[in-house]
């Protein structure tokens, strides 16, 4: 493991940012943490950075104890959220600081500098003022900055939450590439899973100081182990009184399930494609149809309770209050704090993959 | 911009303040200098060169330039410590700052002699220290009093100041640096000094400002005319003297005062500008170089 923690700790009065928090980050990989505001995601990123120090636990970089060593020691590269580029230095000085303060010879800063204001595309910009520039120049400027001194680890607060929504996409990509390209480990933190979900090889999912799960994009969403990573990735609907659907006729009185859009199919009676599978779903009618641009939302009323989907523009029109089959393939029955798959039991043997 | 034509609203409240500025600031300071040449240059400039205004001047600059030495560190370190650390006391040192604001300056200056006084309980350490250093220093009824008076009644101008600078500065650019490993005289320098040069000048200018014109706290310790006497507690001899001749005098004493604030005003101004043009000069750039 790269970047560690173990069993980091850290209270702010009486509030707890941290309990218990334990991970272990490979070298090269890009991992996001991924939480609500205020769960303490971002003291994580300023306790590695050494900006925050735990009250107790270890943080441990290339296998060495960081605890007592200072931020500037840490061989970490750090992009703030706002970016905190020095407003009074130009974009040229901005990248050239942390060169500076090593006093490095001259010549090799100024080299230094022209290569990362190349690598980030901003020739020609030197000798602005970081007011002079767009939120996703400011971005690359603090990029390139913390890039300059040759950090082993690079730490992104918010890295993308300055910036409009519309540039966001395109930045996300770039900033993918680029560290990429740089080949450099890299912590980023976010409030947004589709961020996340885009750019990250790994996501560590941060809830009220906990760390509640830690895997690749795809496993957090195919496989959430917790209720709160259930309900905070992908869209999703809380059934508090989930009971006497077909097939879900085993799960106990009153359970608690995560349904998402993605897990209902409603069809039309005569649809032939589905009709082997009526016997396996329940009727349902629409309440509501919201259109999504590339795709419809519908909101079915089925025993009373309030089901989503989305439905394909290319099927046949559907109207408010008219009868659906819906069928459900699956839930996730919440028990506790943690969050299990359960499949329909009567779509046993039935490939539903292939619908 | 384009020029409207302007409403009878707008006559009557530019012409209030006006009135107001003229009856209330103007014209009583151009009295003071007709007043102070109304016997003729040779008066005017006797009463300048006179030796208890040249021995006051000397009093007054001093004090104004410990003063302003002192608190422009002090109100650094101040400010410093009220924006970028969480402690415990921490509004009640930011409450303990203004305390010069609120309490009288002769309160200041009587409380100076309550403690270092010769019947002050701080009197045999002083003397001690006299005694140690070889040196015969009085705070009361001295020079050093003065200054100290002075340094007390300007003490929160360049603090108070900064705070809000530094307040809404945030510590991010701070940390930045911090991450990379720069010490904390260099992140002063580069990263915070540029932000606060102006509150700061301008905090000092104030500061300056009131140590010049100050008259209550040194007034009480303040006792020997020519020695330990300030630009206004001369103003206020010469007047109190009572004689035609003294009174004018006192106003052109009183002039001298004035030029020395005018000073400052002209520098405050010079300040003002100067800062004013970076900002537009840098908006200018920025128009002539759109973003993309």
């Amino acid at each position: 493991m790269y970047v560690e923690m173990k069993q980091v700790n850290k209270k702010f009065g009486s509030y707890e940012a941290a309990k218990n928090i334990n991970f272990g980050i490979e070298k090269g990989k890009l991992v996001a943490l991924l939480g609500p505001s205020g769960s303490g995601k971002t003291t994580i990123l300023r306790m590695i950075a050494g900006l925050e120090t735990q009250d107790s636990g270890d943080v441990i970089i290339e296998g060495t104890v960081v605890n007592d060593i200072p931020p500037g020691k840490r061989g970490i590269g750090f992009v703030f959220q706002n970016y905190a580029l020095f407003r009074y230095m130009t974009v040229e000085e901005n990248i050239a600081f942390g060169l500076r303060v090593q006093k490095k010879d001259k010549k090799e800063i100024a080299g230094r500098v022209k290569e990362l204001v190349s690598l980030v595309g901003l020739e020609g910009m030197e000798k602005r003022y970081p007011h002079q520039l767009s939120g996703g120049q400011r971005q690359r400027v603090a990029f390139a900055r913390a890039l300059a001194p040759n950090p082993q680890l690079l730490l992104l607060d918010e890295p993308f939450a300055a910036i409009d929504a519309k540039v966001r996409k395109e930045l996300r990509q770039w900033l993918k590439e680029m560290i990429s390209k740089v080949g450099i480990t890299s912590i980023f933190v976010t409030h947004d899973q589709d961020e996340a979900v885009e750019v990250a090889d790994e996501i560590i999912i941060v809830n009220e100081g906990k760390i509640e799960q830690m895997g690749t994009p795809i496993e957090i969403y195919k496989k959430p182990k917790t209720a709160f990573v259930s309900q905070f990735i992908g869209t999703s609907a809380v059934l508090n009184d989930f009971h006497g659907f077909r097939g879900f006729e085993q799960l106990p009185e009153a359970s608690q399930v995560i349904i998402r859009p993605e897990f209902v199919e409603a069809f039309k009676s005569d649809n032939q494609k589905f009709h082997s599978l009526i016997p396996c779903s329940e009727e349902g009618v629409i309440r509501e149809i919201a259109f999504r641009g590339s795709y419809l939302e519908l909101t079915l009323e089925v025993n009373g309770a309030l089901l989503q989907t989305n439905r394909s523009l290319e099927r046949r029109p559907v109207e408010i209050g008219e009868p659906m089959r819906v069928l459900l393939y699956r839930v996730y029955l919440l028990k506790d704090q943690d969050a299990y798959l359960y499949k329909n039991q009567l779509l046993k043997g039935v490939d539903v993959e292939a619908l | 911009m384009k020029k409207k034509k302007k409403e009878p609203m707008q006559y009557l409240l530019i012409g209030t303040g006006t009135a107001f500025f003229l009856i209330m600031l103007v014209f009583p300071l151009a009295e003071v200098i007709f007043r102070s040449l109304k016997d003729g240059l040779q008066v005017y400039s006797s009463a300048i060169i006179a030796e208890n205004t040249l021995s006051a001047l000397k009093v007054t600059l001093i004090a104004t330039v410990f003063a302003v030495l002192v608190n422009t560190f002090f109100g650094l370190c101040s400010a410093w410590l009220l924006t970028r650390f969480e402690f415990r006391g921490r509004q009640a040192l930011s409450a303990l700052i203004d305390i010069p604001f609120s309490v009288s300056p002769v309160i200041a200056g009587l409380a100076y002699i309550m403690t270092f006084g010769r019947m002050g309980w701080a009197a045999p350490f002083i003397r001690w220290l006299n005694d140690l250093l070889g040196t015969d220093i009085a705070l009361v009824f001295s020079v050093p009093g003065v200054v100290l008076a002075t340094i007390f009644v300007t003490f929160p101008f360049v603090s108070r100041e900064l705070i809000p600078v530094l307040q809404t500065h945030g510590t991010a650019e701070e940390e930045a640096a911090v991450m990379f490993g720069a010490k904390g005289g260099y992140i002063f320098r580069k990263v915070t000094l540029p932000h606060i040069k102006w509150a700061l000048l301008y905090g000092i200018i104030l500061c300056a400002a009131r140590a010049f014109g100050e008259f209550g706290a040194v007034y009480a310790v303040s006792r020997a005319r020519g020695k330990t006497f300030t630009l206004p507690l001369e103003i206020d001899a010469l007047y109190m003297a009572g004689s035609a001749e003294s009174i004018t005098q006192a106003f052109a004493v009183s002039s001298l005062l004035v030029l020395l604030s005018v000073i400052m005003l002209i520098i405050k101004q010079v300040v003002e500008t100067v800062s004013r043009n970076r900002l537009k000069v840098q908006a200018q750039q920025k128009e002539d170089k759109p973003c993309m």
